[in-house]
Protein backbone atom coordinates (compact mmCIF):
# COMPACT_ATOMS: atom_id res chain seq x y z
CA UNK A 1 0.00 0.00 0.00
CA UNK A 2 2.45 2.65 0.99
CA UNK A 3 6.40 2.13 -0.58
CA UNK A 4 9.03 4.14 -0.06
CA UNK A 5 12.18 3.46 -2.23
CA UNK A 6 15.76 5.35 -1.20
CA UNK A 7 14.16 8.13 0.27
CA UNK A 8 16.97 10.69 1.24
CA UNK A 9 16.46 13.83 3.68
CA UNK A 10 18.58 16.40 4.87
CA UNK A 11 17.90 19.12 7.18
CA UNK A 12 19.99 21.89 6.63
CA UNK A 13 22.81 19.73 5.39
CA UNK A 14 22.89 17.46 7.66
CA UNK A 15 21.33 14.52 6.02
CA UNK A 16 18.75 12.65 8.22
CA UNK A 17 17.33 9.48 6.33
CA UNK A 18 19.82 8.43 4.28
CA UNK A 19 18.54 6.25 1.63
CA UNK A 20 15.77 4.34 2.91
CA UNK A 21 13.15 2.29 1.64
CA UNK A 22 9.99 0.31 3.29
CA UNK A 23 6.89 -0.96 2.77
CA UNK A 24 3.97 -1.20 4.18
CA UNK A 25 1.08 -3.93 2.54
CA UNK A 26 -2.45 -3.34 3.28
CA UNK A 27 -4.47 -4.34 6.28
CA UNK A 28 -0.70 -4.94 8.50
CA UNK A 29 0.55 -2.90 11.31
CA UNK A 30 4.20 -2.24 10.25
CA UNK A 31 6.39 -0.84 12.65
CA UNK A 32 9.63 1.74 12.33
CA UNK A 33 11.36 1.36 16.11
CA UNK A 34 15.28 2.93 16.39
CA UNK A 35 16.75 5.07 19.13
CA UNK A 36 16.41 8.78 19.63
CA UNK A 37 17.64 10.83 16.32
CA UNK A 38 17.18 7.55 14.32
CA UNK A 39 14.98 9.78 11.79
CA UNK A 40 12.27 8.30 12.40
CA UNK A 41 10.03 11.34 12.64
CA UNK A 42 11.68 12.35 9.70
CA UNK A 43 10.26 9.54 7.62
CA UNK A 44 6.52 10.15 8.61
CA UNK A 45 7.13 13.89 8.10
CA UNK A 46 8.38 13.47 4.59
CA UNK A 47 5.04 10.52 4.25
CA UNK A 48 2.47 13.70 4.41
CA UNK A 49 4.38 15.99 2.92
CA UNK A 50 6.03 18.50 5.93
CA UNK A 51 9.77 18.15 4.98
CA UNK A 52 10.92 17.77 1.34
CA UNK A 53 12.91 14.97 0.54
CA UNK A 54 16.07 15.44 -1.49
CA UNK A 55 15.48 12.17 -3.38
CA UNK A 56 13.98 8.89 -3.34
CA UNK A 57 10.45 8.22 -3.99
CA UNK A 58 7.40 7.75 -1.83
CA UNK A 59 4.07 6.00 -3.65
CA UNK A 60 0.73 5.02 -2.15
CA UNK A 61 -1.65 2.59 -4.05
CA UNK A 62 0.77 2.41 -7.11
CA UNK A 63 0.75 6.33 -7.42
CA UNK A 64 3.80 8.40 -6.15
CA UNK A 65 3.10 11.30 -3.95
CA UNK A 66 6.39 12.88 -3.64
CA UNK A 67 6.50 16.23 -3.37
CA UNK A 68 2.75 16.56 -3.03
CA UNK A 69 1.43 18.95 -0.43
CA UNK A 70 0.23 17.87 2.53
CA UNK A 71 -3.90 17.95 2.06
CA UNK A 72 -3.12 16.42 -1.45
CA UNK A 73 -1.63 13.55 0.39
CA UNK A 74 -4.11 13.47 2.94
CA UNK A 75 -7.01 13.47 0.48
CA UNK A 76 -5.63 10.15 -0.67
CA UNK A 77 -6.06 8.69 2.24
CA UNK A 78 -3.42 8.69 4.60
CA UNK A 79 -3.50 10.12 8.42
CA UNK A 80 -0.33 11.21 11.23
CA UNK A 81 -0.75 10.90 14.73
CA UNK A 82 1.84 13.34 15.46
CA UNK A 83 4.30 12.64 18.33
CA UNK A 84 3.55 14.69 22.00
CA UNK A 85 -0.57 14.70 20.57
CA UNK A 86 -0.50 18.12 19.27
CA UNK A 87 -4.15 17.99 19.55
CA UNK A 88 -5.37 21.86 18.96
CA UNK A 89 -5.77 23.29 22.13
CA UNK A 90 -7.61 26.10 21.60
CA UNK A 91 -10.41 24.05 20.20
CA UNK A 92 -12.74 22.19 22.32
CA UNK A 93 -13.13 18.11 22.13
CA UNK A 94 -15.45 17.86 19.52
CA UNK A 95 -13.80 20.98 17.19
CA UNK A 96 -10.92 18.36 16.83
CA UNK A 97 -12.36 15.16 16.43
CA UNK A 98 -14.34 17.65 13.77
CA UNK A 99 -11.30 19.27 12.20
CA UNK A 100 -9.95 15.89 11.06
CA UNK A 101 -12.96 15.19 9.14
CA UNK A 102 -11.97 19.17 7.49
CA UNK A 103 -11.87 17.75 3.82
CA UNK A 104 -14.46 15.69 3.54
CA UNK A 105 -18.16 17.09 2.23
CA UNK A 106 -20.47 14.20 3.70
CA UNK A 107 -22.19 13.71 7.04
CA UNK A 108 -19.87 13.57 9.88
CA UNK A 109 -22.41 12.38 12.30
CA UNK A 110 -22.34 8.16 12.11
CA UNK A 111 -18.01 8.33 12.47
CA UNK A 112 -18.87 11.11 15.32
CA UNK A 113 -20.62 8.90 16.83
CA UNK A 114 -18.23 6.02 16.00
CA UNK A 115 -15.82 8.28 17.87
CA UNK A 116 -17.77 8.61 20.98
CA UNK A 117 -18.26 4.69 21.00
CA UNK A 118 -14.42 4.01 20.40
CA UNK A 119 -13.81 6.78 23.41
CA UNK A 120 -16.50 7.23 25.96
CA UNK A 121 -14.20 9.40 27.63
CA UNK A 122 -14.02 12.16 24.69
CA UNK A 123 -17.87 11.90 24.54
CA UNK A 124 -18.25 13.28 28.06
CA UNK A 125 -15.84 15.86 27.65
CA UNK A 126 -17.10 17.01 23.63
CA UNK A 127 -16.92 20.83 25.20
CA UNK A 128 -14.54 21.13 27.08
CA UNK A 129 -11.25 22.65 25.74
CA UNK A 130 -8.75 20.26 24.29
CA UNK A 131 -6.01 21.73 26.22
CA UNK A 132 -7.02 20.48 29.65
CA UNK A 133 -7.61 16.66 28.79
CA UNK A 134 -4.83 14.67 30.33
CA UNK A 135 -2.12 13.42 28.59
CA UNK A 136 -4.26 9.91 27.69
CA UNK A 137 -6.69 11.60 26.35
CA UNK A 138 -5.13 13.97 24.32
CA UNK A 139 -3.82 10.91 22.79
CA UNK A 140 -7.36 9.33 22.33
CA UNK A 141 -8.08 12.41 20.63
CA UNK A 142 -5.14 12.57 18.39
CA UNK A 143 -5.94 9.12 17.26
CA UNK A 144 -9.72 10.03 17.07
CA UNK A 145 -8.39 13.20 14.78
CA UNK A 146 -7.16 10.82 12.80
CA UNK A 147 -9.37 8.87 12.07
CA UNK A 148 -12.25 11.12 11.32
CA UNK A 149 -10.67 11.53 8.21
CA UNK A 150 -11.02 7.96 6.75
CA UNK A 151 -7.77 7.40 6.34
CA UNK A 152 -6.76 4.21 4.56
CA UNK A 153 -3.18 4.39 6.14
CA UNK A 154 -2.78 5.79 9.62
CA UNK A 155 0.63 6.82 11.28
CA UNK A 156 1.18 7.19 14.28
CA UNK A 157 4.46 8.72 16.02
CA UNK A 158 5.32 7.55 19.48
CA UNK A 159 1.51 7.19 20.74
CA UNK A 160 2.95 5.68 23.99
CA UNK A 161 5.47 8.78 24.77
CA UNK A 162 5.23 9.94 28.33
CA UNK A 163 2.09 7.80 29.37
CA UNK A 164 1.59 5.63 31.96
CA UNK A 165 2.06 1.75 31.44
CA UNK A 166 -2.09 1.68 32.23
CA UNK A 167 -2.79 4.29 29.62
CA UNK A 168 -0.48 3.02 27.04
CA UNK A 169 -2.25 -0.51 27.06
CA UNK A 170 -5.31 1.16 26.51
CA UNK A 171 -3.80 3.20 23.49
CA UNK A 172 -1.91 -0.06 21.96
CA UNK A 173 -6.28 -1.98 22.74
CA UNK A 174 -7.55 0.54 20.16
CA UNK A 175 -4.35 0.24 17.63
CA UNK A 176 -5.09 -3.15 17.36
CA UNK A 177 -9.56 -2.47 17.60
CA UNK A 178 -8.58 -0.25 14.49
CA UNK A 179 -6.42 -2.62 12.55
CA UNK A 180 -9.11 -5.10 13.02
CA UNK A 181 -11.37 -2.57 11.53
CA UNK A 182 -9.18 -2.93 8.26
CA UNK A 183 -7.08 -0.14 8.87
CA UNK A 184 -3.27 -0.40 7.77
CA UNK A 185 -1.13 1.26 10.24
CA UNK A 186 2.24 2.23 10.41
CA UNK A 187 4.02 2.61 14.21
CA UNK A 188 6.71 4.42 15.25
CA UNK A 189 7.72 3.99 18.52
CA UNK A 190 10.97 3.92 21.08
CA UNK A 191 8.90 1.37 22.81
CA UNK A 192 10.52 -1.56 20.49
CA UNK A 193 8.81 -4.39 23.19
CA UNK A 194 5.22 -3.23 22.71
CA UNK A 195 5.59 -2.29 19.42
CA UNK A 196 6.93 -5.13 17.80
CA UNK A 197 4.72 -7.16 19.33
CA UNK A 198 1.76 -5.65 17.92
CA UNK A 199 3.63 -5.56 14.57
CA UNK A 200 3.37 -7.84 11.21
CA UNK A 201 6.22 -6.18 10.01
CA UNK A 202 8.85 -4.40 11.68
CA UNK A 203 11.93 -2.12 10.19
CA UNK A 204 14.88 -1.39 12.38
CA UNK A 205 16.46 1.82 11.71
CA UNK A 206 19.60 3.27 13.00
CA UNK A 207 21.13 7.01 11.96
CA UNK A 208 18.90 7.45 9.32
CA UNK A 209 19.49 3.59 7.26
CA UNK A 210 17.04 0.31 8.42
CA UNK A 211 19.62 -1.74 9.70
CA UNK A 212 17.50 -4.95 10.06
CA UNK A 213 13.89 -5.68 8.93
CA UNK A 214 11.50 -8.69 8.97
CA UNK A 215 8.78 -10.22 10.87
CA UNK A 216 7.45 -8.71 14.15
CA UNK A 217 7.94 -11.55 16.23
CA UNK A 218 11.03 -13.07 14.26
CA UNK A 219 12.71 -9.30 15.41
CA UNK A 220 11.44 -9.51 18.77
CA UNK A 221 13.54 -13.11 18.89
CA UNK A 222 16.63 -11.24 17.56
CA UNK A 223 19.75 -11.08 20.05
CA UNK A 224 21.09 -7.61 18.45
CA UNK A 225 17.56 -6.38 18.65
CA UNK A 226 16.87 -7.46 22.16
CA UNK A 227 20.68 -5.94 23.64
CA UNK A 228 20.27 -3.09 21.69
CA UNK A 229 16.26 -1.99 22.33
CA UNK A 230 14.59 -4.12 25.11
CA UNK A 231 17.48 -3.57 27.60
CA UNK A 232 17.67 -7.89 27.37
CA UNK A 233 21.25 -9.36 27.43
CA UNK A 234 20.91 -13.54 27.44
CA UNK B 1 -18.24 70.02 34.22
CA UNK B 2 -21.49 69.00 33.91
CA UNK B 3 -23.30 65.78 33.37
CA UNK B 4 -24.13 67.30 29.99
CA UNK B 5 -20.71 67.63 28.45
CA UNK B 6 -19.14 64.68 30.27
CA UNK B 7 -21.71 62.66 28.05
CA UNK B 8 -21.05 64.83 24.97
CA UNK B 9 -17.38 63.48 25.55
CA UNK B 10 -18.15 59.88 26.98
CA UNK B 11 -19.85 59.96 23.32
CA UNK B 12 -17.26 61.06 21.24
CA UNK B 13 -15.07 58.79 23.01
CA UNK B 14 -16.75 55.40 22.49
CA UNK B 15 -16.88 56.68 18.94
CA UNK B 16 -13.12 56.91 18.24
CA UNK B 17 -12.70 54.31 20.40
CA UNK B 18 -14.62 52.34 18.01
CA UNK B 19 -13.26 53.54 14.67
CA UNK B 20 -9.94 51.96 16.90
CA UNK B 21 -11.34 48.86 17.11
CA UNK B 22 -12.00 48.29 13.59
CA UNK B 23 -8.63 48.63 12.49
CA UNK B 24 -7.21 47.17 15.90
CA UNK B 25 -9.17 43.82 15.24
CA UNK B 26 -6.96 43.90 11.62
CA UNK B 27 -3.96 43.37 12.97
CA UNK B 28 -4.79 41.24 16.24
CA UNK B 29 -6.01 38.81 13.55
CA UNK B 30 -3.32 38.91 11.13
CA UNK B 31 -0.74 38.28 14.27
CA UNK B 32 -2.46 35.43 15.44
CA UNK B 33 -2.05 33.84 12.22
CA UNK B 34 0.88 35.17 11.16
CA UNK B 35 2.55 35.94 14.07
CA UNK B 36 3.54 38.93 12.23
CA UNK B 37 2.77 42.68 13.45
CA UNK B 38 1.45 44.25 9.59
CA UNK B 39 2.79 47.05 9.59
CA UNK B 40 1.12 48.40 6.35
CA UNK B 41 -1.65 48.01 7.75
CA UNK B 42 -2.33 51.68 8.81
CA UNK B 43 -1.27 52.49 4.98
CA UNK B 44 -3.98 49.27 3.43
CA UNK B 45 -6.08 52.29 5.57
CA UNK B 46 -4.98 55.00 4.45
CA UNK B 47 -5.31 53.62 0.58
CA UNK B 48 -8.90 52.84 1.34
CA UNK B 49 -9.56 56.32 2.34
CA UNK B 50 -8.43 57.71 -0.99
CA UNK B 51 -10.30 54.84 -2.85
CA UNK B 52 -13.65 56.25 -1.23
CA UNK B 53 -12.60 59.77 -1.90
CA UNK B 54 -11.86 59.43 -5.22
CA UNK B 55 -15.03 57.19 -5.71
CA UNK B 56 -17.00 60.02 -4.54
CA UNK B 57 -15.41 62.86 -6.09
CA UNK B 58 -13.96 62.17 -9.41
CA UNK B 59 -16.44 59.31 -10.19
CA UNK B 60 -18.87 60.74 -8.39
CA UNK B 61 -20.34 57.39 -6.70
CA UNK B 62 -23.38 57.70 -4.50
CA UNK B 63 -21.61 56.79 -0.98
CA UNK B 64 -23.36 53.21 -0.91
CA UNK B 65 -21.40 51.79 -4.18
CA UNK B 66 -18.43 53.87 -3.47
CA UNK B 67 -18.61 52.57 0.03
CA UNK B 68 -18.92 48.51 -1.56
CA UNK B 69 -16.57 49.05 -3.83
CA UNK B 70 -13.74 50.71 -1.08
CA UNK B 71 -14.39 47.37 0.44
CA UNK B 72 -13.59 45.17 -2.34
CA UNK B 73 -10.83 46.82 -3.66
CA UNK B 74 -8.93 47.17 -0.51
CA UNK B 75 -10.01 43.29 0.02
CA UNK B 76 -8.02 42.86 -3.45
CA UNK B 77 -5.12 45.31 -2.36
CA UNK B 78 -4.51 43.32 1.73
CA UNK B 79 -4.51 39.83 -0.37
CA UNK B 80 -2.07 40.92 -3.35
CA UNK B 81 0.06 42.67 -0.51
CA UNK B 82 -0.24 39.05 1.90
CA UNK B 83 0.63 37.38 -1.60
CA UNK B 84 3.77 39.28 -2.87
CA UNK B 85 5.32 40.91 0.43
CA UNK B 86 4.87 38.00 2.82
CA UNK B 87 3.98 34.53 1.15
CA UNK B 88 7.55 34.27 -0.43
CA UNK B 89 9.21 34.24 3.17
CA UNK B 90 6.55 31.63 4.89
CA UNK B 91 9.72 29.90 5.75
CA UNK B 92 11.73 32.87 6.83
CA UNK B 93 12.27 33.92 10.14
CA UNK B 94 9.73 36.24 11.48
CA UNK B 95 12.04 39.54 11.55
CA UNK B 96 12.48 39.01 8.07
CA UNK B 97 8.55 39.24 7.49
CA UNK B 98 8.58 42.17 9.47
CA UNK B 99 11.05 44.19 7.74
CA UNK B 100 8.73 43.08 4.98
CA UNK B 101 5.72 44.66 6.24
CA UNK B 102 7.91 48.01 7.38
CA UNK B 103 8.76 47.99 3.37
CA UNK B 104 5.28 47.40 2.00
CA UNK B 105 4.38 50.46 4.63
CA UNK B 106 6.76 53.00 2.87
CA UNK B 107 6.01 51.63 -0.23
CA UNK B 108 2.30 52.61 0.06
CA UNK B 109 2.98 56.18 1.84
CA UNK B 110 5.19 56.71 -1.20
CA UNK B 111 2.98 55.62 -3.76
CA UNK B 112 0.20 57.40 -2.63
CA UNK B 113 2.39 60.77 -1.96
CA UNK B 114 3.68 60.26 -6.24
CA UNK B 115 -0.16 59.66 -7.58
CA UNK B 116 -2.44 61.25 -5.22
CA UNK B 117 0.72 64.18 -4.10
CA UNK B 118 0.98 65.31 -1.00
CA UNK B 119 -1.64 67.75 -0.32
CA UNK B 120 -4.34 66.92 1.81
CA UNK B 121 -7.53 66.55 0.31
CA UNK B 122 -11.31 67.06 1.55
CA UNK B 123 -13.36 64.33 2.36
CA UNK B 124 -17.03 64.28 1.21
CA UNK B 125 -19.07 64.70 3.78
CA UNK B 126 -22.97 64.12 4.45
CA UNK B 127 -25.83 66.33 5.62
CA UNK B 128 -27.28 62.76 7.19
CA UNK B 129 -24.29 61.90 8.74
CA UNK B 130 -23.00 65.44 10.30
CA UNK B 131 -26.50 66.10 11.48
CA UNK B 132 -26.46 66.82 15.32
CA UNK B 133 -29.25 65.22 17.32
CA UNK B 134 -30.37 66.81 20.55
CA UNK B 135 -30.54 64.35 23.32
CA UNK B 136 -31.54 66.01 26.51
CA UNK B 137 -29.43 69.06 26.24
CA UNK B 138 -26.44 66.62 25.07
CA UNK B 139 -25.62 67.27 21.09
CA UNK B 140 -24.45 63.93 19.12
CA UNK B 141 -23.92 64.02 16.00
CA UNK B 142 -25.58 60.87 13.48
CA UNK B 143 -22.01 59.55 12.83
CA UNK B 144 -20.99 59.85 16.59
CA UNK B 145 -24.09 56.75 17.08
CA UNK B 146 -23.40 54.93 13.45
CA UNK B 147 -19.65 54.00 14.32
CA UNK B 148 -19.91 52.10 17.54
CA UNK B 149 -23.29 50.71 16.05
CA UNK B 150 -21.29 49.19 12.95
CA UNK B 151 -18.09 48.38 15.11
CA UNK B 152 -20.55 46.34 17.33
CA UNK B 153 -22.20 44.56 15.01
CA UNK B 154 -18.84 43.53 12.94
CA UNK B 155 -17.58 41.89 16.20
CA UNK B 156 -20.76 40.05 16.66
CA UNK B 157 -20.46 38.78 12.92
CA UNK B 158 -16.52 38.38 13.01
CA UNK B 159 -17.17 36.40 16.69
CA UNK B 160 -19.40 34.20 14.91
CA UNK B 161 -17.68 33.49 11.90
CA UNK B 162 -14.65 32.68 14.46
CA UNK B 163 -16.11 30.45 17.04
CA UNK B 164 -19.35 28.85 14.85
CA UNK B 165 -17.77 28.08 11.21
CA UNK B 166 -15.65 25.78 9.62
CA UNK B 167 -13.56 28.52 8.04
CA UNK B 168 -12.81 29.91 11.76
CA UNK B 169 -12.07 27.13 13.31
CA UNK B 170 -9.41 26.45 10.67
CA UNK B 171 -8.27 29.92 11.36
CA UNK B 172 -7.68 29.00 15.53
CA UNK B 173 -6.69 25.86 14.46
CA UNK B 174 -3.82 27.66 11.96
CA UNK B 175 -3.01 29.94 14.57
CA UNK B 176 -2.13 27.41 17.10
CA UNK B 177 -0.29 24.94 15.05
CA UNK B 178 0.17 25.68 11.63
CA UNK B 179 1.60 22.55 10.49
CA UNK B 180 -0.44 19.66 11.94
CA UNK B 181 -3.57 22.00 10.53
CA UNK B 182 -1.67 21.19 7.01
CA UNK B 183 -2.00 17.44 8.47
CA UNK B 184 -5.51 17.92 8.52
CA UNK B 185 -5.80 18.98 5.12
CA UNK B 186 -6.10 22.49 5.80
CA UNK B 187 -4.98 24.90 2.70
CA UNK B 188 -3.17 27.50 4.77
CA UNK B 189 -2.35 29.82 2.53
CA UNK B 190 -6.40 30.01 2.12
CA UNK B 191 -6.92 30.52 5.73
CA UNK B 192 -3.90 33.23 5.75
CA UNK B 193 -5.83 34.87 2.47
CA UNK B 194 -8.78 35.16 4.22
CA UNK B 195 -7.38 36.35 7.22
CA UNK B 196 -5.61 39.34 5.40
CA UNK B 197 -9.72 39.49 3.54
CA UNK B 198 -11.13 40.31 6.71
CA UNK B 199 -8.33 42.65 7.98
CA UNK B 200 -8.42 44.96 5.23
CA UNK B 201 -12.08 44.77 4.54
CA UNK B 202 -12.50 46.23 7.92
CA UNK B 203 -9.80 48.76 7.59
CA UNK B 204 -11.80 50.04 4.81
CA UNK B 205 -15.37 50.34 6.64
CA UNK B 206 -13.04 52.08 9.26
CA UNK B 207 -11.32 54.70 6.65
CA UNK B 208 -14.52 55.33 4.85
CA UNK B 209 -16.06 56.20 8.40
CA UNK B 210 -13.25 58.09 9.48
CA UNK B 211 -13.16 60.07 6.57
CA UNK B 212 -16.91 61.17 7.68
CA UNK B 213 -15.52 62.03 11.27
CA UNK B 214 -12.27 63.39 10.18
CA UNK B 215 -12.81 64.96 6.45
CA UNK B 216 -9.23 64.91 5.13
CA UNK B 217 -7.29 62.42 3.62
CA UNK B 218 -3.52 62.92 3.02
CA UNK B 219 -0.83 59.84 2.61
CA UNK B 220 0.46 59.84 5.93
CA UNK B 221 -2.50 59.72 7.73
CA UNK B 222 -2.66 56.33 8.24
CA UNK B 223 0.56 56.03 10.50
CA UNK B 224 -0.79 57.47 13.45
CA UNK B 225 -3.99 55.97 13.44
CA UNK B 226 -2.28 52.99 12.26
CA UNK B 227 0.27 52.90 15.32
CA UNK B 228 -2.09 53.37 18.13
CA UNK B 229 -4.53 50.70 16.70
CA UNK B 230 -1.58 48.54 16.83
CA UNK B 231 -1.27 49.57 20.76
CA UNK B 232 -5.18 49.22 21.31
CA UNK B 233 -4.59 45.38 20.15
CA UNK B 234 -1.18 44.85 22.01
CA UNK B 235 -3.36 46.67 25.33
CA UNK B 236 -6.41 44.43 24.69
CA UNK B 237 -4.10 40.86 23.92
CA UNK B 238 -2.69 40.57 20.37
CA UNK B 239 -4.04 37.56 18.82
CA UNK B 240 -7.44 37.90 20.52
CA UNK B 241 -9.85 40.12 18.69
CA UNK B 242 -12.46 41.26 21.44
CA UNK B 243 -9.31 42.65 23.49
CA UNK B 244 -8.64 44.25 20.15
CA UNK B 245 -12.01 45.77 20.74
CA UNK B 246 -11.60 46.47 24.25
CA UNK B 247 -7.86 48.21 23.46
CA UNK B 248 -9.60 50.53 20.74
CA UNK B 249 -12.75 51.66 23.52
CA UNK B 250 -9.65 52.10 26.24
CA UNK B 251 -7.61 54.26 23.80
CA UNK B 252 -10.59 56.33 22.44
CA UNK B 253 -11.79 56.92 25.60
CA UNK B 254 -8.36 57.56 27.69
CA UNK B 255 -7.78 60.17 24.65
CA UNK B 256 -11.18 61.99 24.67
CA UNK B 257 -11.77 62.45 28.12
CA UNK B 258 -7.98 62.97 29.24
CA UNK B 259 -7.96 65.99 26.93
CA UNK B 260 -11.48 66.76 28.54
CA UNK B 261 -10.57 66.71 31.61
CA UNK B 262 -7.45 68.50 31.15
CA UNK B 263 -6.97 71.07 28.81
CA UNK B 264 -3.29 71.97 29.44
CA UNK B 265 -2.56 68.52 27.99
CA UNK B 266 -4.04 69.19 24.70
CA UNK B 267 -0.93 69.03 22.78
CA UNK B 268 -0.28 65.71 24.10
CA UNK B 269 -2.68 63.60 23.09
CA UNK B 270 -0.93 61.50 20.61
CA UNK B 271 1.52 60.64 23.73
CA UNK B 272 -1.10 58.97 25.50
CA UNK B 273 -1.31 55.65 23.31
CA UNK B 274 1.68 55.19 23.43
CA UNK B 275 2.24 56.05 27.76
CA UNK B 276 -1.11 53.15 27.99
CA UNK B 277 1.31 50.87 25.83
CA UNK B 278 4.59 51.61 28.36
CA UNK B 279 2.21 50.91 31.29
CA UNK B 280 0.34 47.65 29.95
CA UNK B 281 3.88 46.31 28.96
CA UNK B 282 5.45 46.21 32.13
CA UNK B 283 1.87 45.82 34.12
CA UNK B 284 0.67 42.92 31.75
CA UNK B 285 2.59 42.01 29.25
CA UNK B 286 0.59 39.84 27.72
CA UNK B 287 -2.41 42.34 27.56
CA UNK B 288 -5.89 42.95 29.12
CA UNK B 289 -7.19 39.52 27.57
CA UNK B 290 -4.07 38.13 26.57
CA UNK B 291 -3.47 34.10 26.85
CA UNK B 292 -1.23 32.94 28.91
CA UNK B 293 2.13 31.69 27.10
CA UNK B 294 2.46 28.62 29.78
CA UNK B 295 0.11 25.83 28.27
CA UNK B 296 0.11 22.28 29.23
CA UNK B 297 1.45 19.54 26.47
Amino acid sequence: MLKIEDLKVSYGGIEAVKGISLEVPENTIATLIGANGAGKSTVLRSIVGLVKPVSGDISFNGESITGLTSDQIVSRGITLVPEGRRIFPNLTVLENIKIGAYMRKDDLSEDIAWMNDLFPRLKERSWQLAGTLSGGEQQMLAVARALMSKPKLIMMDEPSLGLAPLVVKGIFDIIKEIHKQGMTILLIEQNANLALKAADIGYVLETGSIVMQGEGKELLKDQSIREAYLGKSK
Amino acid sequence: MGLQTFMQHLANGISLGSLYALIAIGYTMVYGILRLINFAHGDIFMMAAYLAFFGMTIFSMPWYVAFIMVIVVTVILGILIEKAAYRPLRDAPTSSVLISAIGVSFLLENLATFLFSGKPRAFPTFETMTYSLDMQGVSVQVLTIIVPIVTLIILFILLFVINRTKLGMAMRAVSKDYEIAKVMGIKINNIIAYTFAIGSALAAIGAFLWGMKYPQVSPLMGVMPGLKCFIAAVIGGIGNIKGAVLGGFILGLAEVLLVAFFGQLTGYRDAIAFILLIIILLVRPTGLLGEKTAEKV
